[in-house]
């Protein structure tokens, strides 16, 4: 066994640059990419992650170009995955940490929460933690138990935490460099169902644009106010395309961040067009469209001509694959409660 | 249930590494005794005045909690040559992360004890800088630290500050913990990391055999130390309230860390005399025969007649330490009570390293709230209008 880890960091390939049709994967493995090459101390770190590229391939061909000491295959211990980063943090280092699926991100919630979130904190502003933590996360896949989850709203619950999701290729290669880069720590959920879809990545462009804390208007609209973020801002897009032909106009917002959330940006909207929907694929119990009904309902209560409502999961476990699509907030559900909105 | 009793289980005395018995006669080590040659009467004098001065602030903070000064505290009475004779034998370089009861290692790393009582004051969570001290704030939740260690040896294997050969770059890890922490995950998680990375860290584990209520019986059926082999971390126990061996089994296990030889467990076995903090009562779970049985193997008195019988412990020393400790009570008591009461709105400060808009707005707010009892109307709870 070797005493110390070999420091000396093997150049990569140069990255590609232009504008290039990628995967939601591919963007997020060229935005990782791109951090490991601007900087030394940024590491990746997670389960499979290394000569099998991750589960989903996002990490792949990293740990050949970069080594094994910096895209490191951990042992199976989510705690320990995220407690040793911390470590590593305060030692200077930043760690990209992959989370495999978002149901086993549950063992490392005591050094998320409570170790994580607090340091800053506790420490009077001493000690950053410029830890990012890559989830995938939501269903739609197919897959077994524990593997297509929306924890979300458990670390925006948290202060201490900013949590983001990406909802394209170009945003997920932007943000995820402006995570890495962000001194304090950033939960990461990327839309698993979404990885496999295209999109056009200009990966010259320095990460500018809106930053991780600022929500978008994905499409311009009058009629009611279609928020979302990660992988159903495809589907609020999906149904303003379907609601146009109906002669409803729907803008739709994608959050881009949970915290903080962008609160002026929804209200700014809602002003306009007086109904606003959320839609969200964890269940809608204490979730993110709880609160965000609740500050436009505080901000914009004179210009709301009906309520806020919710899309989104049921307040059950995520079922079988089999029914998973009845429980997934899909096209018809949204464009239901889109006509409930305007029937009010 | 088996017929393991303390003969073999994890309170036995077995292969605990002893360089001064509890009568402070020193004995022999074969591998041991170098690691402590160079202590002379000098060094071992300071040893002593130090387990004297933590063991007074120990006496004062107890005092300062029954007043009503501090809302609690955490006694470290009877660990003091655990902590001591480990803290000394720690380089200016080493990281220390400490859980909540190591207040003598702080003592060792240069942090003002009162900055220690902020947090039981409740005026902030640990007044010291954990970076300039390599002395990390407290940790509250059991075992979480062990692994925020190994990765910062994970971090220092990184930077090539091990196995180089010079003594003023080459930097170990210790983390403390308990008896009670050997069943954490964490714990374990820390283990393996720190096996498979070879990491250069020391699992400083003090077994003071009670984990609040629950003796270490609760934790183990064997002793503490044969954790360590399993996961191939080797490990050793020492006698706890013995500070030269405490002293001479971390040497060598912190120069294994430097030199690129990778983790060791160690136990202290030792024994909390005290309450586990001062709303505990051990009253209600162990005897008192027990408590002056352990009472009998103190580990200052231990240091005291092993320099007293050597006519290494002066009157003028003796007197000059106990002026010492009487100006550090006195110190204590007065910073204590001068603290000072944070300004509500310091609970945003410090959320976030950069802005949050969410933390900002409800900053705002709260300021713009307090700002309307400006006119000194609001008296008390429920005097809001």
């Amino acid at each position: 066994m070797s005493t110390t880890t070999d420091v000396a960091t093997p150049r990569t390939t140069e990255t590609p640059g232009g504008v290039q049709r990628l995967t939601f994967a591919k963007a997020i493995n060229l935005g990782l990419r791109r951090a490991l090459e601007q900087d030394d101390k940024v590491l990746l770190m997670g389960e499979d992650i290394g000569k099998l590229g991750g589960v989903f391939r996002v990490t792949d061909g990293l740990q050949k170009d970069f080594g094994a000491h910096r895209v490191v295959d951990t042992p199976l211990a989510e705690s320990g995955i995220i407690g040793t980063a911390i470590g590593l943090a305060m030692r200077g280092y930043r760690s990209v940490c992959e989370i495999q699926f978002d149901g086993f991100i549950f063992p490392a919630f005591d050094q998320i929460t409570t170790q994580l979130a607090k340091m800053h904190y506790r420490s009077k502003g001493r000690i950053t933690l410029p830890v990012v933590i890559r989830v995938p996360f939501g269903g739609g896949i197919g897959a077994v138990e524990h593997h297509s989850e929306s924890p979300e709203a458990l670390f925006a619950h948290t202060a201490g935490l900013r949590v983001v999701s990406p909802s394209s290729p170009v945003e997920a290669y932007t943000m995820i460099q402006q995570a890495i880069a962000s001194p304090d720590p950033v939960l990461f959920f990327e839309p698993k169902g979404r990885y496999w879809e295209k999109g056009d990545v200009d990966l010259d462009a320095a990460p500018s644009g809106p930053l991780l804390d600022k929500a978008r208007i994905v499409r311009a609209g009058t009629d009611v106010t279609l928020v979302a973020y990660g992988p159903t801002v495809q589907t609020a897009l999906k149904a303003a395309d379907t609601a146009a032909q109906e002669g409803t106009s729907i803008e739709v917002v994608d959050l881009r961040a949970l915290s903080p959330l962008d609160t002026a940006t929804v209200a700014e909207s809602v002003r306009r067009t007086g109904r606003c929907v959320v839609v969200h694929e964890a269940p809608v119990l204490y979730g993110t469209g709880a609160e965000v009904a609740a500050r436009i309902t505080e901000e914009c209560f004179f210009h709301l001509e009906a309520p806020v409502l919710r899309v989104g999961g049921f307040h059950a476990p995520y079922p079988v694959a089999k029914i998973e699509h009845d429980y997934l907030p899909g096209l018809d559900r949204v464009l239901d409660a889109v006509d409930r909105a305007l029937a009010f | 249930m088996g017929t393991t009793g303390h003969t073999t289980g994890p309170l036995t005395d077995d292969g605990l590494v002893q360089l001064l018995t509890p009568a402070g006669a020193r004995t022999s080590h074969p591998d041991y005794d170098a690691r402590v040659a160079h202590l002379d009467a000098d060094a071992l004098r300071g040893l002593y005045r130090d387990m004297v001065l933590v063991r007074r602030f120990d006496t004062e903070a107890t005092a300062l909690q029954r007043q009503g000064e501090l809302a609690l505290f955490a006694q470290g009475l009877g660990q003091e040559a655990a902590q001591i004779g480990s803290g000394r034998a720690l380089a200016a370089q080493d990281h220390v992360f400490p859980s909540y009861r190591e207040h003598g290692v702080a003592h060792t790393r240069g942090v003002d004890l009162t900055e220690v009582l902020r947090l039981f004051r409740g005026v902030d969570h640990g007044g010291w800088d954990p970076v300039g001290h390599g002395f990390h704030l407290y940790t509250l939740v059991i075992g979480s630290h062990t692994l925020h260690a190994t990765g910062y040896a994970m971090g220092v294997q990184r930077d090539g500050a091990v196995g180089t050969g010079d003594p003023d770059r080459d930097t170990a890890v210790v983390v403390y913990f308990g008896d009670g922490a050997t069943s954490q995950g964490d714990v374990s998680e820390a283990l393996v990391f720190a096996a498979v990375n070879n990491a250069p860290v020391v699992f400083f584990c003090q077994n003071n055999q009670w984990a609040i209520s629950e003796p270490t019986t609760t934790q183990a059926r064997v002793p503490l130390a044969d954790r360590g082999p399993g996961f191939g971390v080797p490990s050793v126990r020492v006698d706890g309230n013995d500070v030269l061996a405490t002293y001479a089994v971390t040497a060598e296990a912190l120069e294994r860390a430097r030199s690129g030889g990778g983790p060791t467990f160690i136990e202290a076995f030792t024994y909390r005399m005290g309450a586990h903090t001062t709303s505990d009562d051990p009253t209600r779970y162990r005897s008192s025969a027990e408590e002056e049985s352990w009472r009998q193997r103190d580990p200052i008195d231990r240091l005291r007649t092993h320099l007293e019988a050597r006519g290494e412990l002066s009157t003028a020393f003796v007197e000059e330490l106990a002026a010492e400790a009487d100006a550090l009570g006195e110190r204590i008591r007065t910073t204590v009570r001068g603290m000072g009461h944070p300004s509500p709105a310091s609970m945003f400060e410090h959320v976030y390293a950069t802005p949050h808009s969410v933390v900002e707005g409800e900053r705002a707010w709260f300021e713009q709230y307090e700002a309307s009892f400006a006119d000194g109307a609001r008296t008390g709870e429920g005097s809001h209008r």
